[in-house]
């Protein structure tokens, strides 16, 4: 379970010596359930991608903190094996000199006990993915948008985690490749019995995969409401952006 | 290996590497190779024109010039190699941290390199000389010091690009420690913008070596040096102006030839360029299915 307490973030502006910072999140606290897919919607600056660093530890909170099953998530001992992600830029989220394969292997070789394991499951993680084996041996350059993301997947659930942090992660592949994502994603939700945290801006996909759904505005929380209750959000903010989907 | 076979592709890199690696190892085996002692005075051979026994002849002590290129060799390419491989290395590790890390560290260490690189290279170079007297190691010592700020500078650059990177940003979420990043995922695309950087201050070392030794603040006198022959050779430049040919030539080669080397190994190293090996696989397998084919015709 992962713990989100009274969490301010700033990042500095200007100079060495300006004191001047930009406040980016302010006072964000709420709980993600083992096995629930928590979707954080909004604007771009809004502050849910830096939300998403803290999240995976890539980044530390000014105040706050982050738990995850009552460790601190920024050291990496906590995150090994439990946490995963899955960014936007399909096109720098494989390291280029790596052929898939080896990609794949970089998140099993951090576990001792899953080195062997997981020698012939390769073609297993990419099978369930929706690619066949001839994409082993194939570099990041070599794959389509769809194709370099679903690696990203495969490799995001090749530890089994028990959360997968997806930051825009379906946003810059084109309309028919992003359903074809989603449904892969519910499907893997299932099989593996993980839970996601989806960073979009797109209310409709977030509504299509997420049990829950926290709206974030200027760095503040503006609602959190369940999927089911989505048409009847309470604040101004959260109406005035479900108009503009329906229209 | 996979980066000398594709270098082996490109006919140019491919020489200049060779030639490399043979001034190398005719350096470093000087003596095996040099014809006659470069420090052997013949009074009675000055300015001999080029002989069997003298292949490119005698300088104006009726020293054997090839015997001395060879020798000098060793000051004017490995030991400046040395002094750049030494300030590479510092300036890669103080390059990796600022690039890396940030904030406090990289604040401190690019404020270092301010201080460093606003000193004018010759006049610091010619202070730390003066600090501690004339002399090859001298020289190295001063390179060192001086050019590591400037490695460092840029090799941050390069790494600060690939920190923000979605690869390495999955390898931290993960939980890939710092070292194992660095090593894996930042080293390998950052190795072409240091030898890029590398080769060209090595041209520029090479030059600056020779520079220091024509004032007389480098290698001293009897001893050979590229530098030093070429200023031997001013002194009769209009009588003899062949003399400056061998000196000046072995500079130019060498300086060329890295930096073509370098050129090509931008271009070997460059990811976009690797294949996956199915398609070779496929192409085997199409190769191989033919003769069959025909012996079932």
């Amino acid at each position: 379970m992962l713990s989100v307490k009274h969490v301010n973030k700033s990042y500095k502006k200007g100079g060495l010596f300006t004191r001047e910072r930009q406040q980016v999140l302010s006072n964000i606290s709420f709980d993600w359930q083992q096995g629930e897919c928590l979707g954080i919607i909004g604007e771009s600056g809004s502050g849910k991608s830096t939300l998403g660093q803290l999240l995976l530890g890539i980044n530390e909170p000014d105040q706050g903190r982050i738990l995850w099953d009552g460790k601190r998530v920024k050291d990496r001992k906590t995150r090994l094996g439990n946490i995963s992600a899955v960014f936007q830029d399909y096109t720098s989220s494989i390291n280029p000199f790596y052929t898939v394969e080896q990609a794949l292997m970089e998140p099993l070789m951090l576990h001792k006990k899953m080195r062997q394991a997981h020698q012939g499951n390769i073609d297993q993680l990419l099978h369930q993915v929706g690619l066949d084996s001839s994409y082993r041996q194939k570099y990041a350059h070599e794959l389509s948008g769809g194709e370099a993301q679903r690696v990203c997947i495969a490799r995001a659930v090749s530890t089994e985690p028990r959360c997968i942090v997806l930051d825009e992660a379906i946003s810059s592949l084109d309309g028919s490749v992003q359903i074809q994502i989603l449904e892969l994603l519910k499907n893997l939700k299932t099989m593996y019995s993980m839970g996601y945290i989806f960073i979009t801006h797109d209310i409709r996909a977030a509504a299509y995969i997420c049990d829950r759904v926290m709206i974030l505005r200027n760095g503040h929380i503006v609602e959190i409401v369940n999927v089911e209750q989505l048409k009847d959000v309470q604040s101004p903010y959260a109406r005035h952006l479900l108009q503009m989907v329906i229209t | 290996m996979k980066i000398v076979t594709r270098i082996g592709k490109d006919k140019l890199a491919a020489v200049c590497l060779l030639f490399i690696a043979a001034i190398l190892v005719t350096g470093v085996f000087a003596p095996l190779f040099a014809p006659h002692a470069p420090e052997e005075v013949h009074m009675e051979l000055r300015f001999a024109a080029s002989s069997w026994e003298y292949w490119l002849g005698n300088d104006h002590l009726g020293r054997c010039i090839l015997s001395r290129l060879i020798y000098g060799i060793r000051p004017s390419v490995l030991w400046v190699l040395v002094a750049l491989s030494i300030s590479v290395a510092i300036g890669t590790t103080l390059g990796f941290i600022a690039g890396y890390f940030r904030g406090k560290a990289d604040a401190i260490l690019m404020r270092v390199c301010d201080i460093m690189l606003s000193f004018p290279g010759y006049v610091m170079t010619l202070a730390v000389i003066g600090i501690l007297g004339a002399g090859l190691e001298n020289i190295l010592i001063a390179f060192v010091l001086m050019k590591w700020a400037w490695f460092a500078r840029i090799i941050r650059t390069s790494v600060m690009q690939y920190t923000d990177t979605e690869y390495v940003k999955f390898a931290k979420a993960i939980g890939v420690s710092n070292i194992n990043i660095m090593i894996k995922h930042i080293l390998p695309v950052s190795l072409p913008d240091i030898a890029v950087i590398s080769s060209s201050s090595f041209g520029s070392m090479i030059l600056q070596i020779s520079g220091f030794s024509f004032l007389g603040l480098g290698i001293q006198a009897p001893h050979a040096e590229w530098g030093m022959m070429l200023n031997e050779a001013r002194a009769v430049m209009f009588s003899r102006p062949e003399l400056m040919l061998a000196p000046g030539i072995a500079i130019i080669l060498v300086v060329s030839a890295i930096n073509f080397l370098s050129d090509a190994l931008q271009i070997a190293l460059d990811p976009k360029l690797m294949t996956s090996r199915h398609k070779w696989q496929g192409k085997a397998i199409a190769l191989a299915s033919k003769p069959h084919g025909k012996e079932v015709a």
